[in-house]
């Protein structure tokens, strides 16, 4: 006998601050609503130490705070939540059904909330050295490199916020980034310039990571000069090559030339019945801010789709 | 059901080294976002495998030995030992499937 798939009315994959947030909304408008995520919810905000840009909390909020705290309100109006991951969608009609590692999923509306992961840069030395020195998280191994050097590879708000971070920890901190400025925001470029502790190597790109058991250096290149450096660092955190993880989408609907989810206003993809929303979609800047309204507006789109 | 079992560096040598079965040892930290990640998925596994596979958990912060010991710098870090040595490490978040992979491989 084949088992027959769960049915629910709005599926929606990614726990980030954009599922929840559509959560809410499609929970409220009494949807029977599913999120799939395929580890704990909270999306990249759980790697954040704090988030201070986030409207609300004076304060600043932890990042793991932060996603409890809406998981728990999207959970108060009924919104499910199941760890899996998300293999395929077949469109069959109306319906879509969600293929996962914990069996299929029929809905009326799907809401793509996949966020960005972190990719490998590819350079020599990286896999190899990957938990021996080589990190993508600050927040979490920031602690193993107690008054050793270490150097943060990009210059994004998550690069130099993580650089900071490690000034904690670390008693030296290089910045290695490609342009001659840095794309994090001002607030942000003004922290890292005052802390005595970070030190930017500008136009620089990271050729290499080396070392014996764990990484005891790294070569890096200036792209204009083209001179090479070698620094002694115990760590090396990679802030760079954030990417969607959207190629069980292929064919489904219609992706940028770098994977991301092209959509509307609306956040209607490609496919009736199928919403993007957050930093998957195709020109997202990225913010939390942007992921709770775009996941809002995919939640009020799909009840419209499925109440006409 | 079979859970993880959180475990002290006194009990490493008993529970880990000295198992019948492979472990899985789950090395996290509570200030570790992507650790949360990895904690319902080793949740999942620990009932696939129960009986097959043990579970424990280890607390880097309380455990600063056993972390540096088995070169712990970066976490989550999933060890899966067999016969009392590591036979593979998993660094980061990784998708059950291939969690599953590692598991059978050491069955």
């Amino acid at each position: 006998m084949v088992k027959s798939p769960k049915k629910y009315d709005i599926v929606i994959i990614g726990g980030g601050p954009a599922g929840l947030s559509a959560g809410i909304y499609t929970a409220r408008a009494r949807l029977s609503s599913l999120l799939i995520e395929r580890g704990a919810v909270g999306g990249q905000i759980i790697n954040a130490e704090w988030v201070e840009n986030y409207p609300g909390f004076a304060e600043s909020i932890s990042g793991i705070d932060l996603a409890e705290a809406m998981h728990k309100q999207a959970t108060k109006f009924g919104l499910e939540t199941l760890v899996a991951e998300v293999t395929g969608i077949d469109i069959k009609g109306g319906q879509k059904a969600v293929r996962t590692s914990q069996g299929d999923f029929t809905a009326k509306a799907v809401i793509i909330a996949g966020g960005l992961e972190r990719h490998k840069l590819g350079v020599p030395g990286e896999a190899e050295y990957t938990g021996k020195g080589v990190s993508y998280c600050a927040t979490c191994d920031g602690p193993f490199f107690r008054d050793k050097a270490v150097a943060v590879v990009g210059g994004g708000n998550a690069a130099i916020t993580e650089a900071i971070e490690l000034t904690r920890f670390a008693f030296r901190v290089t910045v290695i980034h490609r342009r001659d400025e840095l794309r994090a925001t001002k607030i942000l470029q003004e922290k890292a310039f005052a802390e005595p502790k970070i030190d930017i190597l500008w136009d620089s790109v990271l050729e290499e990571i080396a070392g014996d058991t764990f990484v005891d250096r790294v070569r890096v290149s200036n792209v204009k000069t083209k001179k090479k450096t070698v620094l002694d660092v115990s760590g090396v955190f990679m802030s760079v090559g954030f990417r969607p993880n959207t190629s069980y989408l292929k064919g489904i609907v219609k992706l940028d030339d770098i994977g991301t989810i092209i959509t509307n206003e609306k956040m209607e993809t490609s496919v009736p019945g199928i919403f993007a929303a957050g930093d998957i979609r195709s020109n997202s800047i990225r913010q939390v801010i942007a992921a709770t309204g775009d996941g809002a507006v995919a939640g009020i789109g799909a009840e419209k789709y499925i109440t006409g | 059901m079979s859970k993880p079992v959180e475990i002290e560096e006194a009990k490493f040598n008993e529970l880990v080294l000295q198992a019948e079965t492979p472990v899985l040892v789950d090395f996290w930290a509570p200030w570790c976002g992507p650790c949360r990640m990895v904690a319902p998925v080793v949740e999942q596994l620990a009932e696939e495998y129960d009986g097959e596979v043990s579970f424990v958990e280890v607390n880097v912060d309380n455990n600063p030995r056993i972390a540096s010991q088995y070169g712990i710098m970066s976490i989550p870090t999933l060890m899966l030992f067999k016969e009392g040595k590591p036979v593979d490490t998993i660094i980061g978040f990784r998708p059950k499937e291939e969690l599953k992979k590692s598991l059978d491989a050491a069955l």
